[in-house]
């Protein structure tokens, strides 16, 4: 009797009990899934790495530490040296740093202090706009239109200006092609241009508007309001926001082939033709033959990933800084 | 009713897929003559229904593929050494024979206008030579106005078939080249502005828009872009224009049947009217291969590249078709030895 009264209910509570295990099972599915997808993430990163340094390691091994500073890159002859390559990444990516953060810090604060409010929307939509542009467009630009105009009208005026100083002349010297690092170097500039725009504006807009409008209220300049407390206030959102932008121009490959001239060349000058580590990888690799070629292509890959790594690690760490001063401000 | 009507005709039309893909031969590697493969493909598979799909991947990777048999035939500008054809249990035969030209942008220099002879080359490319008023080319081409300029000479940035036949040319006539660059798919350049560029388009497009460049590129390119292409002094010191009559002349005299492997180099070669920077490009394929019936219609596929049909429609590419006994030759003593049974 007493079992047929308690059936029901015991019934309704196994019932609840089921579902209740089956929702655990179901939530420990999902967790672990999830954590599956992520650390698929983690093992592709760490596999890269691995084939990465297996490939390069008969170069590595033969030229030894001073594959990354040797000149010479002769196929024929079978001896290779990242120098080139890497000479010219860190260049045409400082070429464009320079160039582009001031432009961006302009940008930037352009849009968030000076700007009506009916331009910002427009303007802002325009530089993002300009990050969207696949490379391959700028590469195209660079090649056809750019470079015939730049050797017409700028180079010679670089050379006869900038060219004459003591010193800092002898980067401006060369035959006007065009083509070479200072064109590459440009081009990135106008490539990483909207990266670092639109995070800049994103960090001033966290300026909380009581400490500029004090700064005002105290008949400071609009200068002194971005230098004094607009900068102070960002610095680690603006640096990181340059960081990502150098990561994006020291990977750059497309519009670097383009334009910069793939001459296996180390010259002081900034008009010549050089090559950049993905420039030499996107050349070279097709018809490369297995051997020490190969893996000296592979070598300076394992080169180009540890410098964009060290420096979006570094970009990275910035952005987080910068906002665990936000989380604690507000 | 309607059902069955969908199903029978799904089931058609998965038959027609089937059988399209039965039919279908593929080939990788040189990126010289693949405008002619396209071509001869399109109006073979009209004829025959067999489709050929050819990856114009670079000499260096059709080789890599035909040796990981991937594909039916490996094609190849620069020719493989007999031994090693043989060792890798292979053939090979030339199918079509082509120029590389040099070209220059100069203002005012049309095609044609200026001469040199291949050692006047060789010492622009070292990069001894560097202005293009200098008194060797000034003697060679009197009458001619030359830019008081520094000349920027324009490279493969990859590696390239044409690369090694301009480089075997310069070797040949040049000791001081053989010497400290030497002949191959990708070199050491030496002069000291020199510009790189992908491809033969991207030779192409480089001196159509650096000024005062010079560059080397297949014929069709420069014809094509229509750059101001260097009349060359050949072997027996004449003055020629490229075209499909001098190519024709330099592959004229070579006697394809005495080199082993067929791997003749038709460049600086012998005649009055030879064009001294012709080549010929190379098919690879096995002597025993795993698909017969796919070998069975690339051999289709060659047979019509050399008839009359498939001559004309390289000639209108300004490729040269091989000579008749050339090919005769082929047909008894090169596909005889590929078993097909």
């Amino acid at each position: 009797m007493t079992a047929s009264t308690l059936n029901p209910l015991e019934q309704s509570n196994n019932n609840q009990l089921k579902r209740l295990k089956i929702q655990r099972w179901q939530d420990y599915l999902f967790e672990k899934a999830t954590l599956l997808f992520a650390t698929t993430t983690l093992l592709a990163l760490l596999g890269i790495i691995i084939s990465l340094i297996i490939s390069a390691w008969p170069a590595l091994s033969t030229f030894g530490i001073s594959f990354f500073y040797t000149i010479e890159w002769d196929i024929i002859n079978s001896e290779f040296g990242g120098m080139i390559a890497i000479f010219g990444t860190l260049v045409t990516a400082l070429i464009a740093i320079l160039l582009a953060v001031p432009l961006s810090f302009g940008i930037a604060v352009f849009l968030t202090e000076i700007c009506p409010k009916q331009l910002r929307r427009p303007l802002g939509t325009a530089v993002e706009l300009l990050a969207a542009v696949p490379s391959i467009i700028y590469g195209m630009f660079g090649l056809f239109i750019f470079a015939p105009l730049f050797a017409e009208y700028v180079q010679p005026v670089l050379a006869a200006t900038l060219g004459q100083l003591p010193l800092l002349g002898i980067l401006f010297t060369g035959a006007f092609n065009g083509i070479g690092i200072l064109a590459a170097g440009l081009i990135l500039a106008m490539m990483i241009l909207p990266f670092i725009a639109s995070v800049m504006r994103d960090v001033f807009e966290i300026v909380p508007p009581i400490l500029k409008e004090s700064a005002y209220g105290l008949g400071c300049t609009t200068w002194e309001v971005v230098t004094r407390i607009v900068l102070p206030y960002t610095k680690g959102g603006v640096v990181g926001g340059i960081m990502l932008g150098l990561g994006r121009a020291l990977g750059e490959t497309m519009a670097v082939t383009f334009v910069i001239g793939n001459a296996h060349k180390l010259s002081p000058s900034l008009f010549s033709p050089g090559n950049s580590i993905a420039s030499t990888l996107a050349n070279e690799f097709g018809e490369a033959e297995p051997g020490l070629h190969y893996s000296s292509l592979f070598a300076l890959g394992l080169a180009l990933f540890i410098i964009t790594f060290v420096v979006l690690s570094l970009a990275k760490w910035m952005l987080i800084r910068a906002e665990a001063k936000k989380g604690m401000q507000s | 009713m309607k059902f069955v009507k969908t199903a029978l005709s799904t089931l058609g039309v998965v038959m027609c897929m089937a059988s399209v893909q039965a039919a279908e031969i593929t080939g990788a590697g040189a990126t010289f003559p693949f405008p002619v493969y396209s071509k001869w493909s399109e109006a073979f598979k009209d004829k025959t229904d067999i489709g050929v799909n050819y990856q114009s991947i670079g000499s260096s990777g059709g080789i890599k593929q035909i040796k990981a048999k991937t594909v039916d035939f490996g094609a190849t500008d620069a020719p493989l050494k007999a031994d090693e054809v043989e060792k890798e249990g292979m053939v090979q035969f030339p199918a079509v024979i082509g120029g590389v030209v040099g070209i220059v942008n100069i203002e005012g220099i049309k095609p044609g206008d200026i001469k040199m002879s291949g050692d006047l080359m060789a010492q622009i490319f070292l990069g001894n030579i560097s202005k293009w008023n200098d008194k060797q080319i000034q003697e060679m081409n009197p009458g001619l106005k030359l830019p008081d300029a520094p000349i920027t000479v324009v490279h493969r940035a990859d590696g390239s078939g044409t690369t090694f036949t301009f480089t075997e040319y310069l070797s040949k006539v040049s000791p001081e080249w053989k010497d400290k660059v030497g002949a191959g798919a990708a070199v050491k350049w030496l002069a000291a502005t020199s510009v790189g560029g992908k491809g033969n388009e991207g030779v192409a497009a480089n001196v159509s828009r650096v000024k005062n460049s010079i560059g080397y590129v297949e014929y069709a390119y420069s014809k094509k872009n229509k750059l101001a292409h260097i009349n060359l002094k050949n072997k027996d010191g004449q003055i020629v224009a490229p075209d499909d009559l001098t190519f024709a002349a330099a592959a004229a005299g070579t006697d394809w049947s005495k080199f082993p492997a067929m791997a003749a180099s038709l460049t600086d070669a012998a005649g009055a009217k030879s064009w001294p920077i012709t080549t010929a490009t190379f098919i690879l394929m096995y002597k025993q291969p795993t698909n017969k019936t796919a070998s069975a219609d690339t051999l289709k596929f060659f047979e019509f590249g050399f008839s009359k049909q498939g001559q004309k429609l390289a000639t209108d590419l300004d490729y040269v078709p091989l000579p008749d006994a050339t090919t005769e030759f082929i047909r008894k003593s090169v596909w005889s030895q590929i078993n097909l049974k």
